[in-house]
């Protein structure tokens, strides 16, 4: 890990009311590289995601990205800098058109023309439907909107939060053959996850999140063995 | 006969279509669980029970008669009581006024002379949230507040409870707790219906059990059947090895087995708001 | 044949004002989810200033229009939004309504204090063109304003669908945070709105003001036009809302050309947009019941019985000792403040506890003190009838909009109290147009009181007993039930209570507080009209009783002697009359927010002094047994009948965690 890491979080605590759900999270991402973030259901992943997208603010702890420090900038302000978040459930406008909610992706920075070209380019079925309202598409298809977004507006780090939440099977490999595509790019990529094994083949590194707090970071194979018993339940 | 009967039931919200010709069944006495996906129906399906919402097509049977245009409130005065997904707690009143609330609704104005506190206290014990009486409702535990709604449904003596997702928030003895007090529930001749993520609670306590996906009902039988159904494993829980499908089957709440990783690590349960 | 088609451009003429105004409602409503109340308070407020810069100023009328609608009005749009309705349209409908019902009794009072009442009038746009079309004539401003309108709808049709800044307002409706991870700002979009909204309010009451005339009531309440108009579009459609407009514009027109100009018909025509209000409003479908507690609210406080009940007989004292020491003509007031005080704890049953919000219940008493002229039956028997006859109109005005919630119920209860205002009210079978009814005091028990410091005496005593009557309610089930229902409709509704007949009983139980009120009000008074009882006058009363407090009957006693002392105040001190409104208004913006009001800082001050003051004053006098009056003085006139409990606001719930062992 050399170079200015794209992502550094220093002992990050978040609450909710008097509840404190992240209790002190130190977290590298390496520029260019993918990291998984594993942990199961209430470990604080989603409170990390809203945290590092500035929806939620910490109460105390430091988020740097790209060496910058940015903690407490608002999401859009982030958004301009270049962060991507793709938070949890359906994250597109479902009463726009295709083409207006990629219309919109260009606040990123990239112009409008361009955000269109390269959807459609990577995903013709976003071309056939670009009148039809995002709602009314089958989830995979949000979803690949989603993903177009990432795509299109070359963001300097792509956040990505339970991508493969609700879907089947065969729609989360072809989401994460994406992920893979995206990331050959150069882009660098923080992909939260519940359930490993998908989110661990297109990895570089992984990490545990437990309890609040990263309990164990290192490379995708040395996860898998040593942490195996809490996250897939002995089962892998 | 069964208790209550799902048939073909379709709901579109603009163009999508949330429930897809679901049709099922659930009969007093079991407990019946609806498993799949987030994001496969089964909320919906339990408003289109419970009368929240009017299903675009297909027909609600409950207790021999059709109940599909029947108000909310009406069904439940026929005997169903639901719990819901998202909290519906009255948060500005105490925990043993919620229970009171739910009593005085349903003994009617002629039922408030007739003292409720010891029917209240006695419920708020059945469930195990006696220590909470005093509280506020807004400021207890999830898995708290989740049993509180379920006292609440009793208060109505109902013949169907509608359970939507009652054991999240709930750790492992409690879990267990809870799966007792459901089987002694339906042992009284209760249906029970259940939107359940713990596949050890679902698997453990339910004598049915139907997977929904994409809106329709892709499976129905017993746990066993259930488990090694190649279809489930293969559309809903996306893996071949039985054991690993029963671990990884949900999203929304941790499946992992739960004794491992409440032994290794503290796990916080966050409410997502 | 000449005369339909001039009818028809008249009539077209004000569809088209109307639909300008409506599809700015429409515009805000959409994109930030706040129903503004005041949009046509704005166009008025707008139209002003376009007189001040056109006519006092004596600036070009193109320049004056120019600043109004591209600089003055936006600017005010924008200030709107950012500092007074921001956020309000997550929060519950009540707050956004009273928030927005202030803003236009602010505006009113601003109008009235900047530009006191005198002849004003402003010329139609080219006043001097007109085209003839079949025998018709169309003058330039006529055509003018449907050009405008057409181009508008062009205008915003573009804005919404064509560009950038359109979609993201579109898109903020749906999910204002996804927007911002976008790199959107969904604040930027709802200002945008709000700017272009409050311009659209200002174009129409400009196109309209040569028509009008610059009044402050009258443009303020063109704008039922627009709800009317916006509602049939079911404040989503733009489309919709243009066609309701130019029905209700061809309506309007038509009416006045073709109805009789005697007997009821005659009211008809003053009264069409609130009846096609109305109508639209009753016939629009069902609503279903919405899932997700409602956050946000704070709990009501609830004092101790016997804390009220002492409290209730200190007020009596007081009364008393005013009853015996007052000139008549002040206890004339004190018997105001009363009635006020009593229709403002009916606002603490339907609003405090219940979380609806009514804009007619100075209307439900005019309905109770019109009952109680007319019975002629001046006791007490009289007086339950007069209070039962409010309760049943109460429930009648409920009974057709029980499927509906929140906005929509108050719209229909304030198209309710126009309808009665205008039609009712004046008509001849009531008080009569500028008439007056008598009615007599009413004698309890066989004795007469004819004196009016006994009578206010009287009323002090009804005042006590239905406060008391109230909080014995809140303590039992109905008042666990309200609560309940506020907190969460769609549990109430699984649990099996039929939320649609508790919500007609509580209003009519509200209405026949409120008629009681009135009822004795006419006893009181001796004499009635229509003019103690209009429309507007229940907004400053619900208004009143926000600011101080509409959760506790401390709010409403001291809401009452406010009310009161509002004419008194602006009769002593004329030049600053508008002032006075415009305070209040703007301190209803100002506390909105938080319904429990002034009376619980008051209770803070009183808790304070329980906890720090009172350890200290016992330990100086350690035999002294009585409670905080000693350091309190100020809290002897005013009965603080609620309790000290300190409320907690809900939205700051803890999120529930548990640490596995």
């Amino acid at each position: 890990m050399s170079g200015v890491p794209i992502l550094e979080i220093v002992d990050l605590h978040a609450a909710y009311g008097r509840i404190e759900v992240l209790r002190g999270v130190d977290l590298v991402v390496p520029k260019g590289a993918v990291m998984a973030l594993l942990g199961p259901n209430g470990a604080g992943k989603s409170t990390l995601t809203k945290v590092i997208s500035g929806v939620k603010s910490p109460t105390s702890g430091d988020v740097h990205l790209g060496g910058v420090n940015v903690r407490g900038a608002p999401p859009e302000e982030l958004a301009r800098l270049g962060l991507c978040t793709v938070p949890e459930g359906r994250s597109v406008f479902p009463n726009l058109t295709v083409q207006e909610n990629l219309t919109l992706m260009s606040y990123a920075g990239v112009p409008a023309e361009a955000v269109l070209e390269t959807a459609f380019a990577y995903f013709p079925r976003l071309l056939e439907r670009r009148g039809q309202l995002a709602g009314t598409m089958s989830g995979g298809e949000q979803q690949m909107l989603a993903m177009a977004r990432a795509l299109a507006s070359d963001p300097a780090l792509l956040l990505l939060d339970e991508l493969s939440m609700g879907l089947a099977p065969l729609i989360v490999d072809e989401l994460y053959e994406t992920v893979a595509q995206i990331a050959a790019s150069g882009v660098s990529i923080l992909c939260i996850e519940q359930f490993a094994r998908t989110a661990l083949r297109v990895s570089d590194y992984a990490a545990v999140m437990s309890g609040g707090r990263v309990v164990a970071t290192g490379e995708p194979a040395e996860i898998l063995e040593t942490m195996s018993d809490v996250i897939l339940g002995g089962a892998a | 006969m069964s208790l209550l009967e799902v048939d073909d039931v379709v709901v579109q919200f603009g163009g999508v279509t949330a429930v897809n010709h679901a049709s099922f069944a659930a009969h007093a006495g079991r407990i019946t669980g609806l498993i799949g996906p987030n994001g496969a129906g089964k909320t919906t399906c339990f408003n289109v029970i419970s009368g929240l919402q009017r299903p675009t097509r297909g027909k609600v049977r409950f207790d021999g008669r059709g109940v599909t245009r029947l108000p909310v409130h009406r069904r439940s005065k026929r005997g169903m009581g639901r719990t819901f997904q998202r909290l519906e707690a009255f948060g500005s009143l105490s925990v043993r006024e919620n229970v009171r609330v739910a009593f005085d609704i349903h003994r009617g104005p002629i039922g408030w002379i007739r003292p409720s506190s010891a029917d209240v206290d006695a419920l708020l014990e059945r469930v195990g949230i006696a220590s909470y009486a005093g509280e506020r409702a807004d400021s207890i535990p999830t898995g708290t507040a989740r049993l509180l709604e379920l006292a609440r449904c009793l208060a109505g003596q109902p013949k169907l409870l509608l359970l939507d997702e009652p054991s999240s928030g709930l750790d492992e003895t409690e879990t267990d707790a809870f799966g007792e007090l459901l089987q002694e529930l339906a042992a009284e001749g209760r249906a029970i219906l259940m939107v359940e993520h713990d596949m050890d609670l679902v698997m453990g306590v339910c004598d049915d059990i139907h997977v929904l996906d994409f809106g329709s009902v892709i499976a129905s039988g017993p746990p066993s059947l259930i488990r090694s159904d190649p279809a489930v494993q293969q559309a809903y829980l996306g893996y071949s090895d039985v054991e690993d499908a029963a671990d990884s089957a949900d999203s929304a709440d941790s499946a992992d087995d739960p004794a491992t990783v409440t032994q290794v690590l503290p796990v916080v349960h966050e409410e997502v708001r | 044949m000449t005369t339909f088609l001039a009818f028809t451009v008249f009539g077209l003429f004000s569809g088209a004002a109307y639909a300008i105004a409506a599809s700015g409602l429409v515009l805000t409503y959409t994109t930030t989810r706040v129903f503004n109340i005041a949009h046509g308070a704005l166009g008025m407020v707008m139209s002003f200033v376009f007189w001040d810069f056109s006519v006092r100023q004596g600036l070009p009328t193109w320049l004056a229009l120019v600043l109004v609608l591209l600089v003055v009005a936006p600017a005010t749009g924008w200030l709107l939004q950012r500092f007074v309705t921001r956020g309000l349209g997550e929060g519950p409908v009540s707050v956004a309504l009273v928030v927005t019902v202030g803003l236009l009794v602010g505006c009113i009072g601003f109008a009235t204090q900047i530009w006191p009442p005198e002849a004003r009038s402003v010329l139609p746009f080219f006043p001097t063109t007109s085209f003839e079309v079949g025998g018709v004539i169309i003058t330039g401003h006529q055509l003018l304003t449907i050009v405008l309108s057409a181009a508008t709808a062009l205008g915003l049709y573009l804005l919404l669908n064509r560009t950038r800044i359109g979609t993201a307002m579109r898109a903020s409706v749906d999910n204002p945070e996804l927007l911002r991870l976008f790199g959107g700002k969904p604040d930027t979009a709802a200002a945008l709105s709000w700017a272009i909204g409050v311009a659209l309010a200002a174009l129409a009451g400009v196109l309209l003001v040569s028509q009008v005339g610059l009044d402050y009531y009258a443009l303020t309440l063109l704008v039922i036009n627009a709800y009317a108009a916006a509602m049939l579009g079911r404040l989503k459609s733009l489309p919709m809302t243009f066609a309701g407009a130019m029905a209700l514009g061809l309506a309007t027109s038509y009416a006045s050309g073709y109805l009789p100009t005697d007997g009821l018909l005659n009211s008809v025509r003053n009264v069409i947009p609130a009846l096609f209000l109305f109508l639209v409003i009753v016939l629009m479908p069902q609503a279903q019941l919405r899932i997700g507690q409602v956050k946000g609210i704070v709990s009501a406080p609830l004092p101790s019985m016997t804390k009220s009940v002492g409290w209730g007989a200190a007020l009596l004292l007081v009364v008393a000792l005013l009853a015996g020491s007052f000139a008549d003509s002040d206890l004339l007031l004190v018997g105001t403040a009363a009635t006020y005080a009593m229709v403002m704890l009916s606002l603490v049953l339907l609003t405090g506890y219940g979380g609806h919000v009514s804009l007619a219940q100075l209307t439900f008493a005019g309905v109770g003190a019109l009952a109680y002229a007319k019975l002629d039956e001046p006791n007490l028997y009289g007086l339950a009838l007069s209070a039962l006859i409010a309760a049943g109109v109460g429930a009648l005005v409920a009974l057709p909009v029980l499927r509906l919630t929140g906005l929509y119920l108050a719209l229909s209860t304030m198209a309710f109290a126009y309808l009665m205002d205008k039609m009712v009210f004046q008509a001849e079978f009531a008080f009569g147009f500028n008439g007056t009814l008598p009615a007599e005091r009413m004698s309890v028990l066989g004795t007469s009181i004819t004196s009016t410091g006994g009578y206010v005496m009287l009323m002090a005593v009804f005042f006590v007993l239905t406060a008391l009557a109230l909080l014995l309610l809140r303590r039992g089930p109905v008042g666990r039930l309200l609560i309940a229902m506020r907190d969460s409709p769609a549990a109430c509704g699984t649990l099996g209570l039929d939320l649609r007949w508790f919500r007609v009983a509580l209003f009519g139980l509200s209405a026949g507080m409120a008629g009681l009120a009135g009822a004795l009000y006419a006893g009181l008074r001796q004499t009635i009209g229509a003019a103690d009882f209009q429309f507007f006058n229940s907004l400053p009363l619900l208004l009143l009783a926000v600011v101080f407090g509409v959760t506790s009957v401390t709010g409403a006693t001291l809401g009452g002697i406010g009310l009161m002392l509002l004419p008194v105040m602006q009769s002593d001190h004329p030049g600053i009359a508008g002032l006075i409104f415009a305070v209040i208004g703007f301190g209803a913006v100002a506390a909105g927010r938080d319904p429990n009001g002034l009376a619980n800082q008051l209770f803070r001050v009183g808790r304070l002094a329980e906890t720090r003051l009172l350890p200290q004053v016992r330990e100086r006098l350690p035999r002294l047994p009585e409670r905080g009056e000693v350091d309190a003085p100020a809290e002897a006139v005013v009965p603080g009948l609620a309790d000290q409990r300190p409320d907690s606001r809900p939205d700051s719930r803890k999120v529930p965690a548990h640490v596995a062992p």
